[in-house]
């Protein structure tokens, strides 16, 4: 299995916003039966096409990391979560479109992900004004998916499209809005399949092709304990 | 005239009680969600609000605050309204908000929480049977009759609570208990954590493959189900029998799971130790753990008691006792929260919230009787009723030791297989 090379996406967002069900969703292409609490972490594996198509398709493999909790954990579980962010090549932001808070919390969900070092009460005091040139800097690829948009009623609709919209140029990155309990919103062909590809792509590119040029710079390995904690993986 | 002042002296302090709940609410317990429903948020805060009247009665009783016709009648009122809340509208709340959650149920939703709030009810009466709490001579629908049995509930509850906590506060913070945590130890845990997420990932890996393959084959992956599939795809070898099985695989990428979640959830108690290790080291630590061998003694000693001393603890105490009860059931009540809801349950969650801290704060104004001095007790048995205040006081210190007891040794356990989980390489 070392012939297919390995990139690491993780998946964030409040408690109950269906990221277990999403991940499931676009790895095994069913829709999951028995959605449960998720302790921890918990991985499963995408089969991708990159550049499919075209004569320099290859096939990776995409780990998508679920990592569950909420924001407002004990610090002894965040530090926990934190061992899973080492060598991160894309972001996936999960939030609830029925519920603002889960939408709110990705700010501080990503400012979690992304700069482990910053204290959060910064963010917490320029929640909403958030500072904008941290996301303009970012080269991480982020993708806003909004969830359970079956249970959003058709008249407030346009209303809540609309704030996801910010939401998303925000973070300067793509979203998609869909219901995981059906397939059809991922179904191939779709303008949502096509933009989770085009994600993926980026991830990979960014991963392998712009080794040379930049290495994807503000995301070292996390200090910890006075030295460096050496990368566990077997690249 | 002197009756109207009074009232609005105690009405504007309730306004401030409800404001103060309902601050609580928005800023501590619900922080991270959204607030769909404002009823719960409401019955919240009047709950509370409503209980620290009460508290705010006995102090005014004791300070001779007010004139004693008004108090007595606020009293009464406060009583009435406490008892409607926690009889009546928040278990029945609870009824209807658990019976949403469930989506079959949906449409029926009002006339099945009827019936779970009679069903409540029933229970509820049927409560005050096997306990000499009443004399035979008051009527049905007294307020003696639910007193009494909302007395018992929260003196349970209390009892437990105090038991609990008794024996964990002084184990928390002592320093002598804390279990020596190094950074190395939490390394090692995380790097185990991180070699266990890339077994499963490695597994998981070939299973994506092969159901790929699987699937461009034009194959449809059977997943055998019942007793026959099983023996069947025991017996007969699928074709392209070098393609792994993928059922076997998965057992074991469901074990490793498992072992992940455990790997996590240690770390995260290491964490945790390491930082009350660091709190310890601090002056707020070190006052917290001069506190805890106080309270540890005073613990001892009253399981001990004799009754000599109760007489004459002063009504200090009680106001200390009250403030410092409210607060450590509000800290309790938060962590708890965090702990156990999710966007789903949260309503469901802040209202039994409400009902044990309105439980708890009833029963212990049936307590504080006991603490507090002779010639201040008869308000509280002018309004209660002839309730046999003794079998609450025997109650309660039954349970509190019982409760103390076995969390003694359930903490005695929990500490001696911790050390060697953790040697464990």
């Amino acid at each position: 299995m070392a012939s297919l090379d390995r990139v690491k996406v993780l998946v964030l967002g409040d408690s109950g916003v269906g990221k277990s069900s999403l991940v499931h969703l676009l790895c095994q292409n069913q829709v999951l039966g028995n959605p449960s609490w998720t302790v921890g972490c918990s991985v499963d594996v995408r089969v991708h096409d990159y550049k499919e198509g075209t004569p320099e398709e290859k096939t990776y493999y995409i780990e998508l990391w679920d990592v569950g909790g909420s924001v407002g954990s004990a610090s002894s579980v965040k530090s926990t979560r934190a061992v899973f962010y080492n060598s991160v090549n894309g972001i996936i932001l999960v939030h609830d479109l029925t519920n603002k808070k889960s939408s709110q919390n990705l700010y501080r969900w990503s400012m979690e992900a992304l700069n482990r070092d910053l204290v959060l009460t910064r963010v917490l005091v320029t929640n909403g004004d958030y500072d904008r040139e941290q996301f303009a800097d970012n080269q991480m690829p982020l993708l806003v998916i909004g969830t359970k948009l079956d249970q959003i009623h058709e008249t407030k609709r346009h209303e809540v499209l609309t704030r996801t919209a910010f939401l998303a140029e925000d973070f300067n990155a793509e979203e998609i809005n869909l219901d995981c309990t059906n397939p059809r919103y991922l179904a191939a062909g779709s303008s949502n399949a096509v933009k989770i590809s085009r994600f993926f792509d980026k991830v990979i590119e960014k991963r392998y092709f712009l080794r040379d040029s930049n290495q994807i710079p503000g995301f070292p390995d996390r200090k910890r304990f006075g030295g460096t904690l050496k990368s566990l993986h077997y690249d | 005239m002197s009756f109207l002042i009074d009232s609005s002296i105690v009405i504007t302090s309730q306004i401030l009680f409800f404001g103060f709940g309902w601050l609580f609410f928005m800023r501590q317990l619900f922080k991270d969600y959204e607030v769909r429903q404002y009823a719960v948020q409401v019955i919240f805060s009047v709950t509370f609000a409503f209980s620290c009247t009460m508290f705010e009665l006995i102090i005014f009783e004791i300070l001779g605050v007010l004139n004693s016709s008004s108090r007595y009648f606020h009293w009464k009122m406060n009583l009435c309204v406490i008892l409607l809340i926690l009889i009546f509208m928040v278990p029945f709340y609870i009824g209807y908000f658990v019976v949403s959650n469930i989506r079959l149920l949906h449409k029926q939703r009002l006339p099945i929480s009827c019936l779970l709030w009679l069903t409540f009810m029933y229970f509820f009466w049927k409560l005050g049977d096997p306990f000499p709490i009443l004399s035979p001579k008051h009527g049905i629908l007294s307020i003696e009759q639910l007193i009494s049995r909302v007395g018992v509930i929260g003196v349970t509850l209390m009892a437990l609570l105090s038991g609990f906590g008794a024996v964990n506060c002084p184990y928390t913070y002592m320093s002598y208990f804390l279990r020596n945590v190094t950074d190395t130890d939490i390394l090692a845990l995380e790097r185990r954590l991180l070699q266990t997420m890339d077994v499963i990932i490695s597994k998981k890996k070939r299973m994506a493959m092969a159901r790929r393959t699987m699937f461009q084959r034009g194959e449809v992956h059977n997943k055998p189900s019942g007793f026959w599939g099983i023996l069947k795809s025991v017996t007969t070898s699928a074709p392209g029998s070098e393609m792994p099985d993928l059922t076997l695989i998965q057992q074991e990428v469901d074990a490793l799971e498992e072992l992940s979640r455990q790997l996590f959830l240690e770390t995260a108690d290491l964490y945790a130790t390491k930082e009350r290790i660091e709190y310890s080291k601090t002056f707020k630590g070190k006052y917290f753990n001069f506190l805890g061998y106080f309270f540890s003694i005073y613990c001892v000693w009253k399981i001990f008691m004799v009754k000599f001393w109760s007489q004459h603890i002063s009504f200090i105490l009680v106001g200390i006792i009250i403030v410092t009860s409210i607060r450590g059931l509000l800290i309790t009540l938060t962590k708890f929260f965090y702990a156990i809801s999710s966007s789903k349950s949260s309503n469901v969650i802040v209202l039994l919230l409400a009902q044990i801290m309105g439980m708890y704060f009833v029963s212990s104004v049936l307590l504080i009787r006991m603490s507090m001095p002779l010639e201040y007790r008869t308000i509280i048995t002018e309004v209660l009723g002839e309730l046999q205040f003794n079998f609450y006081h025997r109650w309660f210190d039954v349970i509190f030791l019982v409760s103390a007891l076995s969390s003694i040794l359930f903490l005695y356990l929990a500490h001696k297989q911790a050390p060697e989980k953790h040697m464990a390489p």
